[in-house]
């Protein structure tokens, strides 16, 4: 885990040998505190010797401040390092997750990609600058008092061999237990998360089914599982605190009584005694600080493990990093499938598309058409290798889609998913994404190609009104159009549109549609629809079934050969006539 | 995560602070609590239901607190009167002593956590089943203005800081504060002339300590509205990944990103830093505290105004004297982030809920038989359910600002179907939404069988109106209980029955697991129009005597639309239906065709009248055939 994480914190690679360093002057220097007050109590004070007392003294005092310096700097090391770890992680995983392929995603959900993008690396990242600050500092201190109490008397010392062993197996067994009970609190608060957030999401289908005290009841659920987790995690870890603290009492007792025997006997000095309890009490605080930090290790184990899955993930997607690409302009947007199947899962055998066969030329509008589920949009979300094909091929302008370099490819692309997402910015912002170089002229062209420059001079701010997240303050056909624009402003070879257009309404679509023949004579447009109305002077019809291709033609072809279309068409007609 | 549906239509009222992005999910949004007291007062409230648990949690950590204060005070005896006369009988008894002492401590210490941690995680549990309860009551109103990010946020931030100040930061500053004067005390009672020197080192370390902690908490605060900026970008660009993909728009992410990473990065290194070097600073003053009292005590000793015993126990002492003031440092950050979030919380808590004035109850008539039939009902009198429904006079407005909707009078008799047509932003999904008082009208009326809907309990009002919205949304559950969320008693069959006549079961017996597979993230492995060929089924089992379909089949491929029309007719049957479609064909057989256009009312009439009059609708159905 440690050889995963290393990479993001090798930038500071300087800071973690200097820290360190820090560390081990500041301990040195406390620790050497009690050392020297045992000499004002055994040498000063019995040869009533002011001026060794108060010259031992200053030494004190220097050491105190020598020790404040080295402390702060280790501070200021450990911070700049471990923040920019956090920053480097962060950075890594969102590349990462830039570089995905939407199986990869739909893997991992955006919810919880989001959450491991925050909560998991905030979690390491303090997690590391405890550790920083204390995993060198506990062991440096553990040594030198050990080392400290060993010279002073080394009997004595052998107390300390008894104790530090039981402690340790304390801290062992009740650190192997709450990792597992930590992770268990995790899932549980995922749960309780979940609950809200779906809450939130479908608000209008509780309260339209009166389910509110259905839905509390079920939050309470989760509530109390989390608080039963949360309980047994936290009643277990709290029993390590005055575990500890009975062995270090335990100890203190135990050397007072043999040293003290000693003393008695003059064996050993009074101020070694109580510098002698003071080191135990250190080497005990230092142990204390070790399982602390173990502790937050078992904690940010279960994050760790999330971040490490998303960084590990090989995008699906695979770039072939070669190849000029031949801009072949007599054949702009020329798409063909050939024997393209395609599954979601690669064990299963149940084929999403099923060997489809079909060519587009340049400048065609090709026009699809099925049932619920047969595989439309999964279709169209082949050819800009939003996901691989599992056999076949898929060739634009002549070459397979896998061999052009993966912008140059989206570049040739315009697509407007099913589901709409716009940026906070304003609507220029966004128009933007199509074409960075884009003038007000161009934006204003495409904007009222789709039709959609009317409501947007209709806001007081015009093109430079904000949208608040995700475009909060558009109805769905106003967002619809505004993502036609966006797609239509990158001047696509290919223009996909799934069914882009079921929140607007019948004569906007047919201004639409005007608009994309007069406007568009050069690009292939693919167009999934509902209505037959919206694809009837399309060149081509895909009639797809359950993944197969059962129709290939135009419309009137289509209508005199093909049951399946008929039967859409019929389902129009038969009430319209 | 960000509401991107339920959004009205309200373009000419955008709202002002949208720039930023919120603090979302994993933010730890961070402010000075504006009223520090009442919340404070609203906190303790909520502990307070623990209030006999809570003082034998503040008597334990007195116990254990004492008990550490008397070991090292123990110091003093143990040496002037045991060790160096050598009496080691007496030093025997004196350990047992202090071996009790030890042990009342880490049993007073375990008792007083155990409690605590009950404490915290049934106050926390508490609070948030009432801010969940609350949620429930909110009007929608609410949902449109703020984020789900900041709504998540008071479950997760806002109630970990709550906790985690309850836990630790109370017990802790309570125990540093005993531990702190029990010192002081204990220190005067050993020798007032070397409690000055520890006295000026105290003070000191408080102003130090306060300076840092207030240069600390400024720079804590900066990184946390960075660190809130930055998850709301993180949010935001993570939920439209896949527009990012499709728009090769990485680099242009990634740049934005690595800037706002960075500068949470520069704010969190210096807010780290001042309350990192707190430590050292504050322990080596100590630790000079210490020498000096080490210097003082010894030459006092040797000049025989103090005695060995007693300088090891002041020893002790001035060593633990700093570590309540870096402690109490320490929590304060922790105590002011929790006010903070408790405030947020209580936010939420006192906003108005759903009004709901209405005394009239919606009761079942003959349960026994086959046909279910329903009655309004006051008290005294019951009239029975027809599906009467009336606007009058109806003006509406989202904001108070800009009319929605103008002088809407409409009627819909028993079991009729009436249509609603118009153009996107025309007003038609918000009339439904005034029926069902997801919204309340500013003028006007609307009344249902003769009595005004304001009169209606709000529950019984929306149990008797069916609803398949515009938007689907399904549960993370199986199939079956989503199916079931209609009606919580219906049976299995009763589901797949409903299943059925949706025309879903074909698809749902293809699933995995059938109806008992699980549906995740809102049905995220569903295509959409299978969704809404469920929340159809969904509907289904719930029977209701009105009905309001808005957009209903959208997402369905025509064809089965058409399979599913039996059923849908089946469905609508002898109820008041209200239907909202684009595809004019699902509509022509609607008893009356409303259209509308800038929130008025323009055309009404059937389908056919409609399209003698030859006036929008006209345009909007030949439109929508120009081309045949």
């Amino acid at each position: 885990m440690i050889k995963k994480f290393y990479p993001f914190i090798k930038e500071y690679k300087k800071y973690l040998i200097l820290g360190p360093l820090c560390v081990l002057i500041e301990v040195i220097a406390e620790l050497l505190m009690p050392y020297l007050m045992s000499k004002i109590v055994d040498i000063g004070i019995p040869a009533l010797d002011n001026g060794y007392i108060l010259h031992i003294g200053i030494i004190m005092a220097v050491l105190a401040i020598i020790a404040i310096a080295f402390g702060c700097a280790n501070m200021f090391f450990s911070s700049k390092s471990s923040m920019g770890f956090g920053a480097n992680l962060r950075r890594a995983i969102f590349d990462k997750v830039q570089d995905f392929s939407f199986a990869n995603i739909d893997k991992f959900s955006t919810a919880s990609l989001v959450t491991r993008l925050t909560n998991d690396v905030y979690q390491i990242q303090s997690t590391i600058m405890l550790t920083l600050r204390l995993m060198v500092r506990a062991p440096l201190m553990f040594i030198c008092a050990l080392v400290l109490t060993l010279s002073i008397n080394a009997r004595l010392a052998s107390i300390i061999c008894i104790s530090i062993p039981i402690l340790l197996l304390a801290v062992y067994l009740i650190l192997r237990r709450a990792y597992g009970l930590f992770q268990t609190m995790q899932q549980k608060l995922d749960n309780l998360n979940g609950k809200v957030q779906e809450n939130l999401i479908g608000i209008r289908v509780v309260k339209s089914f009166v389910r509110e005290d259905y839905e509390k009841d079920k939050f309470q659920q989760a509530n109390n599982a989390l608080m039963r987790a949360g309980l047994r995690a936290a009643g277990l870890v709290i029993i390590l605190f005055p575990i500890m603290m009975l062995i270090l009492n335990g100890t203190t007792i135990a050397t007072i009584w043999v040293g003290g025997n000693m003393v008695g006997v003059g064996s050993m000095g009074t101020g070694e005694l109580i510098s002698f309890v003071s080191y135990i009490f250190q080497i005990l605080i230092s142990l204390m600080m070790i399982s602390f930090v173990f502790m937050m290790l078992a904690r940010s184990k279960a994050s760790a493990i999330r971040i490490i899955e998303v960084l590990d993930t090989l995008p699906d997607i695979v770039e072939q990093q070669q190849t000029q690409v031949p801009v072949d302009n007599k054949e702009r947007g020329k798409i063909e499938f050939r024997n393209v199947s395609f599954k979601y899962n690669r064990n299963s055998d149940n084929y999403v598309i099923n060997n489809i066969n079909f060519t587009a030329r340049s400048g065609e509008v090709i026009a699809i058409v099925g049932a619920t589920g047969s595989g439309k949009t999964t279709l169209v979300n082949l050819i800009p290798r939003l996901y691989d094909v599992s056999e076949g091929q898929i060739l634009l302008n002549g070459m397979d889609i896998r061999e052009y370099p993966l912008a140059t490819l989206r570049q040739q692309i315009g697509m407007v998913l099913q589901k709409n997402v716009l940026f906070s910015g304003t609507i220029r912002e966004n128009l933007l994404w199509g074409n960075q170089e884009a003038n007000d002229e161009v934006i204003s062209m495409a904007a009222q190609a789709a039709q959609a420059e009317e409501f947007i001079n209709s806001f007081p701010g015009g093109y430079d009104s904000e949208l608040g997240q995700s475009g909060v303050n558009l109805s769905g056909g106003q967002k619809q159009r505004l993502c036609i624009a966006r797609a239509m402003l990158k001047d696509p070879a290919v223009l996909i549109l799934d069914d882009s257009t079921s929140a607007v309404d019948s004569a906007t679509e047919a201004n639409l549609r005007e608009s994309f023949h007069e406007d568009f004579k050069d690009t292939t447009v693919i167009i999934i629809a509902q209505r037959i109305s919206s694809i009837v002077e399309a060149d081509k019809i895909l009639v797809l079934d359950d993944g197969r291709l059962v129709g290939f033609g135009n419309h009137q072809q289509l209508l005199t050969e093909n049951q399946i279309y008929r039967e859409i068409y019929n389902s129009q007609q038969e009430v319209i006539a | 995560m960000a509401n991107k549906k339920y959004r009205q239509p309200d373009p000419n009222n955008m709202p002002k602070n949208h720039g930023g992005p919120p603090s979302g999910p994993g933010s730890h949004g961070f402010r000075k609590p504006k009223n520090a007291k009442k919340t404070l007062k609203r906190l303790g409230f909520y502990i307070g239901k623990s209030k006999g648990k809570l003082i034998i949690v503040f008597l334990l950590m007195a116990l254990s607190s004492v008990s550490m204060l008397v070991a090292s005070y123990f110091l003093k005896p143990l040496i002037n009167n045991y060790i160096l006369p050598g009496n080691f009988a007496g030093l025997a008894r004196a350990l047992v002593f202090l071996s009790a002492i030890a042990l009342i401590g880490a049993a007073a210490t375990y008792l007083q956590n155990k409690l605590m941690i009950g404490i915290a995680q049934r106050t926390t549990n508490t609070m948030r089943k009432d801010l969940f309860a609350k949620m429930q009551t909110l009007p929608l109103r609410y949902f449109d203005n703020h984020t789900h990010g900041e709504l998540m946020s008071r479950f997760t931030n806002d109630m970990d800081n709550i906790y985690m100040a309850l836990e630790q930061s109370l017990v802790q500053l309570f125990s540093s504060a005993v531990l702190f004067v029990g010192t002081i005390i204990l220190m005067l009672v050993l020798s007032p002339l070397l409690f000055i020197i520890t006295a000026v080192l105290l003070v000191v370390m408080m102003l130090i300590s306060k300076t840092l902690g207030g240069k600390s908490r400024i720079h804590f605060q900066q990184q946390q509205s960075n660190l809130g900026i930055l998850n709301g970008f993180i949010e935001e660009s993570i939920e439209g990944i896949k527009e990012v993909k499709v728009f090769n728009h990485e680099q242009q992410m990634r740049e934005e990103f690595y800037e706002l990473n960075n500068n949470y990065r520069n704010s969190s290194i210096k807010a780290s830093i001042y309350a990192g070097v707190i430590m050292p600073i504050m322990g080596n003053l100590n630790n000079i505290s210490y020498a000096a009292t080490a210097v003082f005590g010894g030459v006092l000793t040797v000049m025989g105004r103090f005695d060995i015993g007693s300088l090891a126990a002041f020893l002790q002492f001035s060593r633990q004297a700093g570590q309540p003031i870096s402690q109490i440092t320490a929590q304060l950050n922790n105590v002011f982030a929790a006010l903070a979030g408790a405030e947020r919380i209580f936010e939420v808590m006192d906003e108005e809920p759903e009004t709901d004035l209405g005394q009239i109850r919606l009761i079942e008539l003959n349960c026994e038989q086959q046909e279910r039939s329903w009655a309004w009902s006051d008290g005294q009198t019951q009239t029975p359910l027809l599906g009467n429904v009336r606007f009058n006079n109806v003006n509406f407005s989202y904001d108070d600002k800009v009319s929605v909707l103008q002088d809407i009078s409409l009627y819909a008799k028993p079991g009729q179907k009436i249509a609603f047509v118009g153009s996107t932003g025309a007003g038609k999904t918000t009339i439904t939404n005034l029926l069902n008082r997801f919204y309340e009208i500013q003028e006007g009326q609307i009344t249902y069988d003769g009595i005004d809907i304001r009169q209606i309990k709000k529950d019984d009002l929306r149990h008797s109106l069916g609803m398949v919205l515009q938007d689907t949304h399904l549960f993370t559950d199986t199939v079956m209980d989503n199916i079931r969320y209609g009606r919580l008693d219906a049976s299995d069959e009763d589901c797949i029955a409903a299943a059925r006549a949706a025309g879903a079961d074909g698809f749902i017996r293809r699933l995995p697991q059938g109806y008992q597979t699980l549906l995740r993230g809102d049905g995220a492995n569903l295509s959409q129009g299978q969704r809404q060929l469920l929340a159809i089924a969904r509907v289904y089992v719930s029977d209701p005597p009105v009905m309001i379909l808005d957009e209903a089949t959208s997402s369905i491929d025509t064809r089965t639309e058409h399979l599913i029309e039996q059923g849908m007719d089946g469905l609508m049957e002898g109820r008041t239906v209200f239907v909202i479609a684009h595809r004019l064909s699902t509509i022509r057989n609607s008893k009356a065709i409303i259209v509308l256009e800038h929130g008025q009312i323009i055309e009404r009439g059937n389908h056919q009248e409609l399209l003698e009059h030859q006036g929008r609708y006209y345009q909007l159905y030949t439109g929508q055939h120009e081309l045949e």
